[in-house]
C-alpha cells in the first residue's frame, strides 16, 4: 500500500510545483498576466514586488471598477526567476488575450523579445532587460521604461563624479562593480568600461556567481585587497542583503557603496544591522506608503483581505512600490490604448501603441494619487525607455531618505551605444523583421 | 613568459608580502569549509545506514532552520522554538522512515536517491506553505549568538574576524566531536556501524533497521538545524541556501561517501581551496572560479583515489 502512495506523493509533489495553476478567462475583462516569483532563491526580492503589482490593479478593480469601466483579469504565474519556467508560462497564458507580458527577469526577458514581435503581445521590462531594447525602430514590441540597466549605470558614475567634484576628477580613481553573475548582472558592463575608458577610471569586476550569493567572502577579500574608492552593486535576491553585511564587515565606508534599484528592498538594508546605515540606491519611484493611492490600496484591498501581502506596514517599502510602479504602467498603457483606440476591450497591439506613446506629465500623476511618488515620464517611438531620470537614497538605519535630486542619465553616450547594440543584436539574429508598425499605431 | 609568472610566481609573491591578508583568506576558507563538512555530515550519516545518497539533505538544512525562525515569529521564545525545531526534525525523521525508506526496502539505490528527490521537493512545498518563501532574519539575539566583528592584531595589520564565523567554527567542531564520540563510545553508535557495514549481519544480532534509520535521519536532522542557523546568520534564512548542499558533492567525492572524518577533511580542502585560488589565481580567469573550482579540486583527487580520501576501497574480483 505504501509503495503506490510513495511514489504518487513523488509524483504529486513533483507536479504541484512545475505546472503553473491557469484558472479560466473571462472575455468580457482586460487580461494581465503576471509573472511572479514567490518562491526560490529570488522570492526576497519577489514577493514585494508581487504583492505590489497585483494589488495596484486589484484596487484599480475596487475602486474604479477596472480601467475604462472594465474589470482587469489579473492572473499571476510562478516563475521562480527561472528563465525555463518563465517560457512555460508565457505559451500557458498568451492564448487568453494576455494584454501585456511582464517577465521580471532579464533571463525570461531575453527569451521573451524574439517572440513579441511574433505572437504581437508587448513586453514590459520596467528598468529591466536588454538596454538595447530601448530602441524602438528595432524593437517595436519591447519597452523598458523608465530607464535602461545602463542609464542607471551612468547615473551612479554621475553621482560619484559629483561627489568627488567632477567627472573629470575620477581620472586615477578605481570603481568596484560587483554583480551576480548572470544576464542581470552582466548588462551594465559595456557602459561602465566605455565609462572607465573615457572618464580615465580603473573598472575593476567582482562577479558573484549564484551558488555563491550567500557566501561572498572571496569577493569582498577581494575588495578589501584592491580598496576601490567606490563600490557600485547589480545585485538581486540574497546577494544583497549579504553584500551589505560583507561590506560593513570589512569596515567599507557605506556612503560610497551605491547598489541599483534593484538592490534596494528595504530587507536587503535591514539584514545589514546597524553596519548598512548609510548605504545608497538608485531609485526611480517614492517609498513608504504616504500616498493618496497607496492609501487606497490599503483601504480597498489589504483591509479587504485581497491581498497577500504580509502585514499593512509592508505597503510601502521598495520592493511593494516597485510592483506599484509597474502596474501603474500597465494601467496606464491600457487607458492610453482605450483613448487611442476608441474602444473599451483593447487588444494587446492596442496596448503595445499606449505603451509607445506613454507620457505621464504632472498633473497625471497627482491624478492618480501619487504625487511625489515618481518623476513625470515619457515613452516614444524611437525611445521606448525614456532615459527617464532617477534619484540617489540612502538607508537612515530604519528606511530609506532621498538624498539628491532627480539625476538625468548620460543620454549622449548612450543613445549611440543602444542603436549600435540593437543593430548588432538584429544582425545576430538575422533575418530579424523589420519595424512594420506604425508610430503609436497598430 | 608573463602569463607562466603571474600563474607560478606572483601569487605566492602577494602571500608572502601579506601575510595578514592571507591569514584571512585562510581563515575565511576554514569557516566555509567547516560548514561544507557540516552539510556534507548530514549525507555522510545517512550514506553509511541506510545506502541511500540524500538529495534531500540541502532542504532538510533550509527546514530547519526556517522551522526554528517561522516558530519564533509565532511568538515562541528563541530557546523554546530551538527545542520545538529539534522535534520537528524528529517527526520529520519518523515520517520518513515510516512513509519512504520502510515502504521501499530493498528497493535499487536509484529508487531511494529518486524518492528523496520527491522528499525535496515536498519539503520546499511544505516549507513554503506554512512559513512562506520570503527569507527571514536568523534570530541570532535571541539564541545568544555574537553578531559583532573582532579585530586581530597580526603582522602589523588587523586580522577581521566575525564572531558568528567564530561561534560556527566553534560549534562546527563541537559537533564533529560529539558525533565521533556517539559512533564509537555508545551502544546506538555501534549499532549504526554495525548496520553500516551489513544490514542483515546486523539485523541476525537483533538490531533493529527501523529504528536505526529514524535516529541517522534524526542525527542528519540534528546537523541541518545547526547548519541552517550557522549559514543563516551569515546571510539570511530563505530558500537559496539549498544551492550550498551542492558544494557537499565535491566534498564527499573527496573525502568518500562513508567517512566522517574524511568529511571534515574534504570539508576543509575544499573550503580553503577554493578561496585560496579564487583570490590569488581567480583574476587570471576573470573571477568568479570558486563555483567550479572545488569540483576540479575534488576531480584531480579522483585520479589518485577514486575511493576519496577516507572511503573504504572496494575491491571486485571477477
Amino acid at each position: 500500500m505504501f509503495k503506490p502512495m510513495a511514489l504518487a506523493f513523488s509524483v504529486a509533489s513533483t507536479l504541484a510545483v512545475v505546472l503553473p495553476a491557469v484558472p479560466a478567462q473571462a472575455e468580457d475583462s482586460l487580461y494581465v498576466p503576471l509573472l511572479t516569483y514567490r518562491t526560490g532563491p529570488y522570492a526576497g526580492s519577489g514577493i514585494g514586488i508581487a504583492d505590489g503589482m497585483h494589488d495596484y490593479l486589484e484596487m484599480l478593480n475596487q475602486r474604479d471598477g477596472g480601467i475604462g469601466g472594465v474589470k482587469i483579469a489579473i492572473e499571476e504565474c510562478e516563475t521562480g526567476y527561472n528563465s525555463q519556467k518563465g517560457v512555460e508560462c508565457y505559451e500557458a497564458t498568451k492564448g487568453k488575450g494576455a494584454l501585456v507580458y511582464n517577465p521580471w527577469s532579464t533571463g525570461i526577458t531575453l527569451q521573451l523579445i524574439p517572440k513579441a514581435g511574433v505572437d504581437k503581445i508587448p513586453v514590459l521590462s520596467m528598468a529591466y532587460g536588454l538596454s538595447a531594447a530601448a530602441d524602438g525602430k528595432t524593437f517595436p514590441w519591447v519597452f523598458n521604461p523608465p530607464m535602461t540597466y545602463w542609464d542607471g549605470a551612468s547615473v551612479a558614475v554621475k553621482y560619484i563624479g559629483g561627489k568627488e567634484g567632477g567627472l573629470a576628477k575620477l581620472k586615477g580613481k578605481t570603481i568596484g562593480f560587483i554583480y551576480l553573475d548572470a544576464p542581470y548582472g552582466k548588462e551594465p558592463i559595456p557602459l561602465l568600461e566605455d565609462l572607465a575608458k573615457e572618464y580615465g577610471f580603473k573598472l575593476m569586476k567582482y562577479p558573484v556567481p549564484g551558488d555563491k550569493m550567500q557566501d561572498q567572502s572571496s569577493q569582498w577579500l577581494n575588495v578589501q585587497s584592491d580598496s576601490p574608492d567606490w563600490m557600485i552593486m547589480w545585485g538581486w535576491g540574497a546577494m544583497n542583503p549579504t553584500a551589505v553585511k560583507e561590506a560593513a564587515k570589512i569596515g567599507y565606508p557605506m556612503d560610497h557603496f551605491i547598489g541599483v534599484w534593484f538592490s534596494g528592498g528595504d530587507d536587503d538594508a535591514k539584514a545589514g544591522g546597524a553596519g548598512a546605515k548609510g548605504f545608497l540606491t538608485l531609485n526611480f519611484n517614492g517609498t513608504g506608503a504616504g500616498y493618496p493611492a497607496l492609501a487606497d490600496i490599503k483601504k480597498y484591498v489589504v483591509a479587504k483581505g485581497l491581498s497577500q501581502v504580509k502585514g499593512d506596514d509592508r505597503v510601502g517599502e521598495n520592493n511593494y512600490n516597485h510592483g506599484v510602479y509597474n502596474s501603474m504602467l500597465i494601467a496606464e498603457a491600457i487607458r492610453n490604448a482605450q483613448k487611442i483606440a476608441g474602444k473599451k476591450m483593447v487588444d494587446a497591439a492596442d496596448v503595445r501603441a499606449g505603451l509607445e506613446t506613454l507620457n505621464i506629465d504632472a498633473a497625471r500623476i497627482e491624478a492618480m494619487g501619487l504625487k511625489d511618488f515618481m518623476a513625470p515620464m515619457k515613452v516614444t517611438c524611437d525611445d521606448h525607455s525614456g532615459e527617464n531620470s532617477v534619484y540617489v537614497q540612502q538607508w537612515d538605519g530604519a528606511k530609506w531618505t532621498k538624498v539628491s535630486d532627480w539625476i538625468e542619465p548620460m543620454k549622449d553616450k548612450i543613445r549611440p551605444m543602444l542603436v549600435a547594440d540593437a543593430k548588432a543584436y538584429a544582425d545576430k539574429n538575422a533575418p530579424w523583421p523589420a519595424r512594420t508598425e506604425a508610430c503609436g499605431g497598430r | 613568459m608573463d602569463l607562466l609568472a603571474s600563474i607560478f610566481v606572483d601569487p605566492f609573491l602577494r602571500m608572502a608580502g601579506n601575510p595578514t591578508f592571507l591569514t584571512q583568506v585562510v581563515w575565511e576558507g576554514f569557516v566555509s569549509g567547516i560548514l561544507y563538512a557540516l552539510v556534507a555530515l548530514g549525507f555522510v550519516l545517512i550514506y553509511k545506514a541506510s545506502g541511500v545518497f540524500n538529495f534531500a539533505q540541502g532542504i532538510m538544512m533550509v527546514f530547519a532552520a526556517l522551522a526554528l525562525v517561522g516558530l519564533a515569529e509565532m511568538g515562541m521564545p528563541a530557546w523554546g522554538a530551538l527545542v520545538a525545531a529539534v522535534g520537528v526534525m524528529l517527526i520529520l525523521a519518523i515520517g520518513i522512515e515510516r512513509l519512504v525508506l520502510r515502504p521501499l526496502v530493498n528497493q535499487p539505490d536509484i529508487i531511494l536517491l529518486m524518492a528523496t528527490i520527491g522528499l525535496t521537493r515536498f519539503l520546499v512545498g511544505l516549507g513554503e506553505m506554512v512559513f512562506g518563501g520570503e527569507p527571514k532574519v536568523m534570530i541570532t539575539e535571541g539564541l545568544g549568538i555574537p553578531t559583532g566583528v573582532v579585530r586581530v592584531p597580526l603582522f602589523g595589520k588587523f586580522l577581521i574576524l566575525k564572531e558568528i564565523d567564530i561561534t560556527a567554527a566553534v560549534v562546527a567542531v563541537l559537533m564533529v566531536g560529539f558525533l565521533a564520540v556517539f559512533f564509537a563510545r555508545t551502544k546506538i553508535g555501534r549499532a549504526l556501524r554495525a548496520v553500516a557495514d551489513d544490514h542483515q549481519a546486523a539485523l541476525s544480532v537483533g538490531i533493529s533497521l527501523e529504528r536505526i534509520w529514524v535516529i541517522v535521519w534524526f542525527a542528519a536532522g540534528i546537523v541541518a538545524l545547526v547548519t541552517g542557523i550557522m549559514w543563516g546568520a551569515r546571510s539570511q534564512v530563505s530558500f537559496d541556501l539549498e544551492v550550498i548542499a551542492l558544494k557537499a558533492l565535491p566534498v564527499l567525492i573527496l573525502g568518500g561517501f562513508t567517512s566522517v572524518p574524511g568529511a571534515i577533511v574534504g570539508g576543509l580542502v575544499i573550503g580553503i581551496g577554493e578561496k585560496v585560488g579564487e583570490i590569488y589565481w581567480g583574476r587570471l580567469l576573470g573571477g568568479g572560479i570558486e563555483s567550479w573550482l572545488a569540483y576540479l579540486i575534488a576531480l584531480g583527487f579522483l585520479l589518485y583515489r577514486p575511493q576519496g580520501l577516507f572511503g573504504e576501497k572496494i575491491i571486485e574480483r571477477v
